[in-house]
């Protein structure tokens, strides 16, 4: 758009009318940025504006559409208005699973954040070894079905190595993922394990953007690494914080693959998350309709999430300069 | 850090004294997440190498108990019904072989095409002028609004309605034409290019096609290379999508497999030896991968995630 608008506009569509089209200002005249490289530009755009197209816009509205539905895979959909969405609101499965939903959210985002936060600035004001940054990150590179298995085998309750420890030092051991109150905590900081070190290096990019003088003047002034993270580092910080909790909190909220590989939603609907029981209406009792509606709620929250958030943090406006 | 201590020692002689214990108390701090982080490795490689009988009778010797490959050659179908399942394994006929080359097909196709369509793209939206750029560019990053998850069901029934159920093609096509984010993510770069260069190749009568392969597309190969890694291990590890899409051997991926593996647990419990050498397999080329490319990932993994 920048380069569009701020460059000659005859410049480029004179020198590229050698070789590239036939007719280079036959037709349109009026806006110089408007002509060009019309056909050519439609050959590179095909393919990916296809894609879009199909596997984005279409699947999107229909997913509205089935919402509004009866339909399970083998005979037509069938329109039956609001129905879908008057079962939700009276189905406690639904509403306890948003609550699980939102708890593991909560403490996923939370640890996680606060955990990210922690060792971007490490990374920053420690050492800027790019080694270690690339240990952090080792974890991201395992899908969530393997973390997921790792970690239910360390903490597994006869044989793990986590419960090992926890029984050798004394304490009872722990059904972490069988149990209702550890399972969502637990799942939620499996993916923090696996999740942590992505998003501090996205923290720590944007903490390469402080100027370093800054924190070299208030050394200077006597200050400490602690008031120097509350002065410098977290107002400066604040805008890729936003955008970071933005995207994280959105993904967040899509957590199906480590619930399904360690607890499938039990025990007793202690972890059945909001996409798992949307996938078991889908795939186990083929309610496609009622599944796109809770989908649609699901992208309300979402989109709510993210409008509110982008408003509270000021995302996008800095302190800097 | 450390030129700035020596440069006004008055000022500095407080924090001086102070800084060592606070910067031991940090190094600890990163210690114990580097240890965290890296010892989960260690305990599936341990795993994996143990027997499930070794594993029962000491949970907690750190080495592989009885040393042996049995758990891989499980994993891999090269052990008959019978020893499997003598073995502690579920004797369900797993083979990783199979899984893993799908995974490498799908993976494969999924970025080499997602990366050139997007690259053509971007470039269409960066550097070539036509009627309605900025629109459709703006849908394009409206597109990014949706969530991935939400396209998900109405692309199985898509998938479904173009008998593309249990193939390696319908995993890979909802995303092998583009990403919004991709789009986005090269155009950035593709803008960066100055003119001069694009200019310089047009007198030399290089026409747009010529200019993208040969000039912009090599310019911008770091930011290439960094989101086609990036894009081949999110292609690699996903489990939702190619989990409604693949029912049987011929299209399923490492992460399907995987947690089917989980799911046929033997009487015996958890054949953890087998399941924990399967895992290595699944993970391993993400790890090879990430080493061969990890310096430039690490360092332009920020513009990644900020616009």
């Amino acid at each position: 758009m920048t380069i569009a608008s701020s460059s000659p506009p005859s410049r480029l569509p004179v020198g590229g009318a050698a070789k590239a089209r036939s007719k280079p200002r036959t037709r349109r005249t009026d806006v110089g940025e408007n002509r060009g490289d019309g056909r050519l530009a439609a050959l590179f755009i095909a393919p990916a504006l296809l894609g879009f197209v199909v596997f984005l816009l279409w699947p999107t509205l229909r997913g509205i559409y089935l919402s509004f539905t009866r339909f399970n895979l083998l005979t037509p959909a069938e329109w039956v208005g609001l129905d879908n969405y008057v079962r939700m609101v009276h189905d406690p499965i639904f509403w306890s699973s948003l609550k699980v939903t939102v708890e593991y959210v909560v403490i996923n985002i939370g640890v996680q954040t606060v955990a990210a936060l922690a060792i971007a600035v490490l990374l920053q004001r420690l050492t800027q070894s790019a080694m270690l940054r690339g240990i952090v990150l080792t974890p991201y590179l395992m899908s969530n079905v393997v973390a997921g298995l790792v970690w239910l085998w360390i903490l597994d309750t006869q044989l793990g190595i986590g419960n090992e420890i926890i029984s050798a030092v004394g304490v009872d051991r722990i059904p972490f993922l069988a149990d209702e109150t550890w399972a969502i905590p637990t799942i939620a900081l499996i993916n923090v394990w696996r999740h942590v070190g992505y998003t501090a290096l996205l923290l720590f990019a944007g903490l390469q953007a402080i100027p370093g003088d800054m924190y070299e003047a208030a050394r200077v002034d006597g200050a400490s690494e602690w008031r120097m993270f509350w002065r410098i580092t977290m107002p400066l910080l604040r805008p890729v914080l936003a955008v970071v909790l933005i995207m994280t909190v959105i993904g967040s909220f899509q957590v199906f693959d480590t619930v399904a590989v360690t607890t499938a939603g039990g025990p007793a609907n202690a972890t059945n998350v909001l996409q798992y029981y949307i996938y078991g209406s889908a795939f186990g009792r083929f309610q496609f309709g009622y599944a796109s509606a809770m989908s649609v709620a699901l992208l309300v929250v979402l989109s709510a999430i993210t409008v509110l958030q982008y408003r509270l943090t000021r995302a996008g406006r800095t302190d800097l300069g | 850090m450390a030129a700035v201590t020596t440069t006004t020692p008055t000022t500095l002689r407080p924090v001086r004294r102070r800084f060592p214990f606070g910067r031991a108390a940090a190094w600890t701090v990163m210690g114990l997440i580097l240890l965290i982080t890296l010892l989960p490795f260690y305990w599936i490689l341990r795993t994996a190498l143990s027997t499930n009988a070794g594993l029962n009778a000491d949970p907690t010797n750190p080495l592989p108990v009885d040393l042996t490959t049995s758990g891989f050659e499980r994993a891999l179908g090269m052990q008959s019904a019978e020893e499997a399942v003598k073995q502690g394994g579920a004797g369900g006929g797993l083979d990783f072989w199979r899984y893993l080359l799908n995974s490498v097909l799908v993976s494969t196709l999924i970025t080499g095409c997602q990366l050139f369509f997007s690259a053509m793209a971007a470039y269409a939206f960066s550097r070539l002028r036509w009627r309605g750029r900025d629109k459709v560019f703006g849908l394009f990053l409206a597109g990014m609004m949706v969530p991935a998850i939400f396209t998900l069901l109405p692309n199985f029934v898509l998938i479904k309605q173009l008998h593309l159920v249990d193939t390696l093609l319908g995993i890979a096509l909802p995303t092998m034409f583009m990403t919004p984010f991709a789009v986005f993510f090269l155009r950035q770069f593709f803008m960066n290019i100055p003119q001069e260069v694009e200019e310089a190749a047009l007198l030399d009568g290089a026409g747009k096609v010529k200019i993208f392969f040969r000039v912009v597309l090599p310019m911008a190969s770091t930011p290439i290379v960094t989101l086609g890694v990036l894009t081949y291990i999110t292609s690699w590890n996903d489990y939702f999508w190619p989990l409604m899409v693949s029912y049987s051997d011929s299209s399923r991926v490492l992460t399907v497999a995987l947690a089917i593996f989980r799911a046929q647990t033997p009487a015996t419990g958890v054949d953890w030896s087998g399941l924990m050498a399967a895992t290595l397999i699944a993970a391993l080329p993400m790890l090879v991968l990430f080493a061969c490319f990890a310096r430039r990932i690490v360092s332009s993994i920020g513009f990644t995630g900020i616009k």
